[in-house]
Formats: structure tokens, C-alpha cells, sequence
């Protein structure tokens, strides 16, 4: 059996530079068999590896139908995500993964799709707004809610005006503090749930981002009467092994890297807002 | 006399023929390892004659406190535990999991590290030490994911256990319910010391592959009755966990108040979280070779009371001792529930002993769990 916990080479096929700390890499594994197996689900993450500096879990962002690449949005906040944020074409580093659940797409079929994300928390879903605009058919009403420190913060601008023109959808985006030519919503997120339109008994919710975001989020949601049981959300932890070995991503009962990063909310609730798991 | 004795039952080596015990494990490929007094405290180590075993020593055990004291009896097990037993010769300190070589063209290629280790055979095993053992097995072997440094070792070995003749004034492995005798299985021989010798059974057909090479005759039931009798006094523990539902109610105690108490002296040190034989987190690192074309990929202990352990994005969740005790006593003794079935504490007292500061997790939680926030 293949070691679960070694990565396989992968290769920087082209490097995007997103913003000024934001870039995305797209990558294929040098061994051909390994590219050709390799599947994921939306949600989930990866393990990069950079040559003698260490892993870093990041999520997918590409569509899991492109057999033939793969992409990493990343933004370079620390030791080992600077330095990926030197790579160029051509360069190596280390992929083990895919690891985790990822959203329960196919169960949310025929229903509204609700996805609230703050930050660069949008990375684990625009896998998914890839996924469904590619099978725009199976859904119905989509809502995508952004929100951001700084209208600056906004990555993806095109991308967002591009699917706001896609048939039934709804793009909203707020920043708490903007700049000129902003052309969206100033203030919390939780100031766009008044322009969105879903049908709270047939909507599936997606959030990512910031607890403290979420949780906000989660409360206009069933203020609204959406059932707990219908809200997803992807958490972050520390993760170091992946593979629920290692403990610390360890969230009250789970190891956020093996049952989660995404959880249904009541899987999660018992520890909403107790800071320090 | 003839009444005292079942000739059927082969089970009894004398004290004199305990050597032939090592002997017959090192001809069957087995490296020895067992208790031997080491900087005043008992610890397991390769050995390979009865003359290094820790002849006649009792440990003195109390919240911060560990002494040796020699009795002057001729019993190798008469002492009780030691900081550390199992778990650092399956889960090791520091180990290299997989190395990365890079070439001058920068291709990277990557192999394992774990090599096929030699068969250990561990002598003096205690019922505690087994229990951990398992919730070991739990978490490395029987999850999604194997882990193959902790299995390739885990394969090889060769248990002797020991039921406890005396428990430690640290002890309460009788209200966990792991100790002090050993019940069930998850050993290949079980030895049951008196003064002149041992009542030896197998628990394994590899236990029985050995028993049957070794000197052994009849034990007597007078033998047997003392077994049980010393077994009796050592359940007279003097601490122990209630063994009410500790999963609901610790985790509905999350604001208790005994938790800042408990910040003011806890040092966040780590001890607890190193002599359990169950806490299993551990940090990996990269260690880049001299001449740029190597690096090591590196397990290390890691614990919760750290605060690299909750390190998330430039902030530490975790960021005081109140919240790294919680997480570590609610982790251990609440939701190991929901994780692996049952408790993460085998009774063994090791945290207590072991803690500078004599923190005694059974007192925290008769405070936390009770409802006294004044202690």
C-alpha cells in the first residue's frame, strides 16, 4: 500500500499573482499515473510541501472535473507561504491529499444554494461556485455573499461581476470599510442578508471564513427559519498530519483535518463561540 | 502436600530461573526490554540479565513527587510505575518519517523512512500500560489511516505483563477500571510475583511458543491465594475518577470557575502531557541537510499546553493556560469518548507525580464535575 502520509512531486504549471498577497498556483504531479488517479471533492485540502520548509494545508479551488490540473489559491501569511509564493513555472514541491470532507454537493441538488464567505474564506467555495456554474441545471436560486476587511481585500472583482451575470444569480459583496468606486454594499455581511432572496425552507447554506463571520451568519440564517441541519461550514484548524493523527486541529469531539473542514453546523454547535477549542 | 499441588498446571518459575525467561526471548529474536533504575526513577530499557532489573525498589509516589527506596526483598516488580513505560518505544520522541532528496534540476523525490525494526520484548508490562496501549492502537492503527512508523514497531513485540503486587499513593486505575490486575488480553505472558518466584500464563500462541521452553513446575494454591490477596490490598487505592458520564458534564463546565484557579498554577509545562501514555499529538518539521540536496521530514512530541499547538494564522487560539488545561483535561477525560469509546485516562497517576507543581487531575475534576468552585 502507498505511505498515506508521503507526498508525490508536483510541478507549478502557472503561477497567478491575485493580488499583492494573494496568488494561485495551478499544478499537476510529474508522475503521469498519480495526476491520472488523483480525484477530489469541493471542500477538501491538500498538503503542499516546500523543499526543506515544511507542509501547509490548502484547499482546492479548481474544478474536480479537470483531470488535468489542479489549483491552490494562497495567500502568503507565514514562514512556509511566503516562500510557496516564490515559486515559478516549472518549480517542484511536494502534494499529498486530497484530506478531509468536502461539501455534500449532490444532497444539495434542487435546492437554493446560499454561500457566505469572508476574507480569502471564499478559496474553499469558488470549488464549488465553479462546480455549479458548470451544472447550473441541477440547482436553483444561487446567492454568493462576500465580504471583506477593506474593499482593497477584494480579490476575484472580475470573477464576481462575471458570475452576477449568470442566469439566477444573485452576487452580493460588502466591505466594512471601502474606497472609492466601490460599487457594492459598506458594512458587515450581515447587512447583505437583507438584499438576498432564497426560499429559507429549500436552501442549503455555505459558509467560510472567520468564526466570528460565520457565527453572524448563522444567526441571520435561522432568524430567517433556516433549519440548523441546513447550514455547512468549513472550519480551520493547526493541521500538520492530515490524517487525524497528530492532534491539533482537534475541535471538542473532532479532528477538523479528518471529519471536517466541513461540518454540518449541529455537528459543531456544542462549542459556538467558547474561545480557546 | 500432594493436595496443594495440581500437577497439571505448569505455571510456576522460581525466582532463581528467571534469567532462562530473557535467555529464551533472546534466542527467539527479541531485544529485551525492561524496568531498570535510571536517574532515581524506574524506566524501560534494553536489558539482558536479571542483574539489572530493580531488585527490591519501591517507588514513594505523591502530586510532584517521586522517590526510590530500596526494601531489601528479593522482587523485581515491587515497585509500581515510572514516568514513562511503552509509549515512547512505539510512539518515538523524534523520528524521520519520510526524506526528500532534490536533485541539480530541482525534481524532488521522495522515500520513506520507516525500516522494519527488530522483534522488543518488553518484561514488566502493567495492566495501566496495556490499557494505554490500546487506545495507542485506537488512535495510530484502527482509524481511516494507518500509521505504518507506529505499526512496523507495534508488529514485532513481545508483551510480558505483570499484575501490580501494591499500587502508588498516585494510582486509581481501579476506578477507570484498567488496573491492577490484568484482565482480558493484549499480552503474550503474564507473570504474578511472590517472593520465591512467579505463576506465569500465556496469553498468545507467541506466549506459548515461549512458556513451553521455560523450567516451570507446579504452583501451589497457597501461591494462588496470595496472588489474590496482594491483589485485593492493591485495589485499595486512595484516589479515584467518578465514574459518572465525565463527557456531558465536563463539557457543560466550560466557564467553571476552577479553570482560572487552575491557570494560577498550572505552569503549562508539558510533564502531563509527556508521561501519559496515552496523549499522542505530535508536531512535524522539516530539517534541511548541510549540503542543500536533503531534508528530513520529522515527527516530534508536541503538547497542548504549547502555544504553537493552536497556532492558526498569525494567532494563537489558545492563548493562556486556562484554556490549554481545559483542553487538555476535557480532551483526555470527555470527548476521548467520543473519539475512541471510552476515557483517555488509564488511572495510571503518572500526571500527577509528574506535575512540578503536584496538580492532581482527580482533585480537578471532583471540583469541576462537583459543583464546590472553591475546592
Amino acid at each position: 500500500m502507498d505511505n498515506v502520509g508521503m507526498p508525490h512531486e508536483a510541478e507549478v504549471v502557472e503561477k497567478i499573482i491575485e493580488s499583492k498577497s494573494i496568488f494561485t498556483l495551478r499544478l499537476r504531479f510529474t508522475d503521469p499515473q498519480v495526476q491520472a488517479s488523483y480525484r477530489f471533492l469541493p471542500g477538501q485540502f491538500n498538503m503542499l510541501y516546500l523543499y526543506g520548509a515544511g507542509e501547509v494545508p490548502i484547499s482546492v479551488v479548481s474544478d474536480p472535473l479537470d483531470e488535468h490540473i489542479f489549483d491552490h489559491a494562497i495567500r502568503a501569511v507565514g514562514r512556509i507561504t511566503n516562500a510557496l509564493s516564490r515559486l515559478e513555472q516549472g518549480d517542484r514541491l511536494g502534494v499529498r491529499g486530497p484530506y478531509g470532507r468536502g461539501w455534500p454537493l449532490q444532497e444539495m441538488e434542487a435546492n437554493d444554494l446560499v454561500l457566505i464567505t469572508g476574507g480569502l474564506g471564499c478559496a474553499p467555495l469558488v470549488s464549488v461556485i465553479n462546480y455549479v456554474m458548470r451544472r447550473r441545471e441541477l440547482f436553483n436560486r444561487f446567492v454568493i455573499m462576500q465580504g471583506v476587511k477593506h474593499s482593497d481585500d477584494l480579490i476575484w472583482r472580475s470573477r464576481y461581476q462575471e458570475w452576477q451575470q449568470q442566469p439566477d444569480t444573485q452576487v452580493y459583496l460588502a466591505a466594512d470599510q471601502a474606497g472609492p468606486g466601490w460599487p457594492w454594499t459598506t458594512g458587515p455581511i450581515s447587512a447583505l442578508f437583507k438584499q438576498a432572496e432564497f426560499d429559507v425552507a429549500r436552501s442549503k447554506a455555505m459558509l467560510c471564513g472567520p468564526e466570528g463571520m460565520m457565527f453572524v451568519a448563522i444567526d441571520e440564517l435561522t432568524r430567517r427559519g433556516m433549519p440548523e441541519s441546513d447550514i455547512w461550514l468549513s472550519m480551520e484548524r493547526n493541521m500538520q498530519c492530515a490524517v487525524g493523527h497528530c492532534g491539533h486541529c482537534q475541535y471538542g469531539p473532532h479532528f477538523v483535518c479528518k471529519q471536517g473542514p466541513v461540518f454540518s453546523y449541529p455537528e459543531v454547535r456544542q462549542l459556538h463561540w467558547v474561545a480557546g477549542f | 502436600m500432594s493436595q496443594d499441588t495440581d500437577q497439571t498446571r505448569l505455571d510456576y518459575l522460581d525466582r532463581p530461573q528467571f534469567q532462562s525467561l530473557l535467555d529464551v526471548l533472546q534466542d527467539a529474536g527479541f531485544r529485551c526490554v525492561g524496568p531498570q533504575v535510571s536517574d532515581h526513577a524506574i524506566v524501560f530499557e534494553e536489558i539482558s540479565y536479571v542483574g539489572q532489573l530493580p531488585t527490591g525498589m519501591v517507588d514513594r509516589q505523591g502530586p510532584g513527587r517521586y522517590t526510590l527506596k530500596d526494601t531489601g526483598t528479593g522482587r523485581f516488580f515491587y515497585w509500581v510505575s515510572g514516568p514513562q513505560a511503552l509509549k515512547p518505544h512505539l510512539f518515538l520522541p523524534r523520528e524521520v518519517l519520510w526524506q526528500v532528496d532534490r536533485d541539480d534540476d530541482g525534481k524532488l523525490h521522495f522515500s520513506s523512512a520507516c525500516g522494519q525494526p527488530q522483534g522488543v520484548a518488553f518484561i514488566g508490562v502493567r495492566s495501566c500500560d496495556l490499557a494505554a496501549l490500546d487506545l495507542l492502537d485506537r488512535h495510530f492503527l484502527q482509524g481511516d489511516y494507518v500509521d505504518s512508523a507506529y505499526q512496523s514497531r507495534r508488529q514485532q513485540i513481545f508483551i510480558i505483563a505483570v499484575n501490580c503486587a501494591r499500587s502508588a499513593e498516585t494510582c486509581f486505575c481501579h476506578s477507570t477500571g484498567d488496573g491492577p490486575q490484568v484482565r482480558g488480553g493484549g499480552y503474550d505472558l503474564l507473570l504474578s510475583e511472590l517472593d520465591e518466584g512467579f505463576i506465569i500464563t500465556s496469553g498468545s500462541s507467541k506466549g506459548d511458543e515461549i512458556l513451553v521452553r521455560l523450567p516451570l513446575r507446579a504452583s501451589t494454591n497457597q501461591q494462588h491465594e496470595q496472588v489474590r490477596q496482594e491483589l485485593v490490598s492493591a485495589e485499595q487505592q486512595q484516589r479515584s475518577l467518578p465514574s459518572t458520564d465525565l463527557n456531558e458534564k465536563l463539557m457543560s463546565q466550560l466557564e467553571h470557575p476552577r479553570w482560572d484557579d487552575l491557570q494560577e498554577r498550572c505552569l503549562s509545562c508539558g510533564n502531563c502531557t509527556a508521561v501519559c501514555p496515552t496523549c499522542f499529538c505530535h508536531s512535524e518539521i522539516d530539517h534541511p541537510g548541510l549540503n542543500g540536496m536533503t531534508s528530513e521530514h520529522i515527527r516530534e512530541w508536541d503538547s497542548c499546553f504549547t502555544s504553537g499547538h493552536s497556532y492558526i494564522h498569525g494567532h494563537v487560539l489558545r492563548d493562556d493556560t486556562r484554556k490549554r488545561y481545559r483542553q487538555w483535561l476535557t480532551h483526555k477525560l470527555a470527548t476521548w469518548h467520543d473519539q475512541y469509546q471510552r476515557s483517555g485516562c488509564v488511572g495510571c497517576g503518572r500526571c500527577i507525580t509528574w506535575c512540578p507543581v503536584g496538580i492532581d487531575l482527580t482533585e480537578e475534576v471532583a471540583v469541576i464535575c462537583g459543583g464546590d468552585a472553591h475546592g
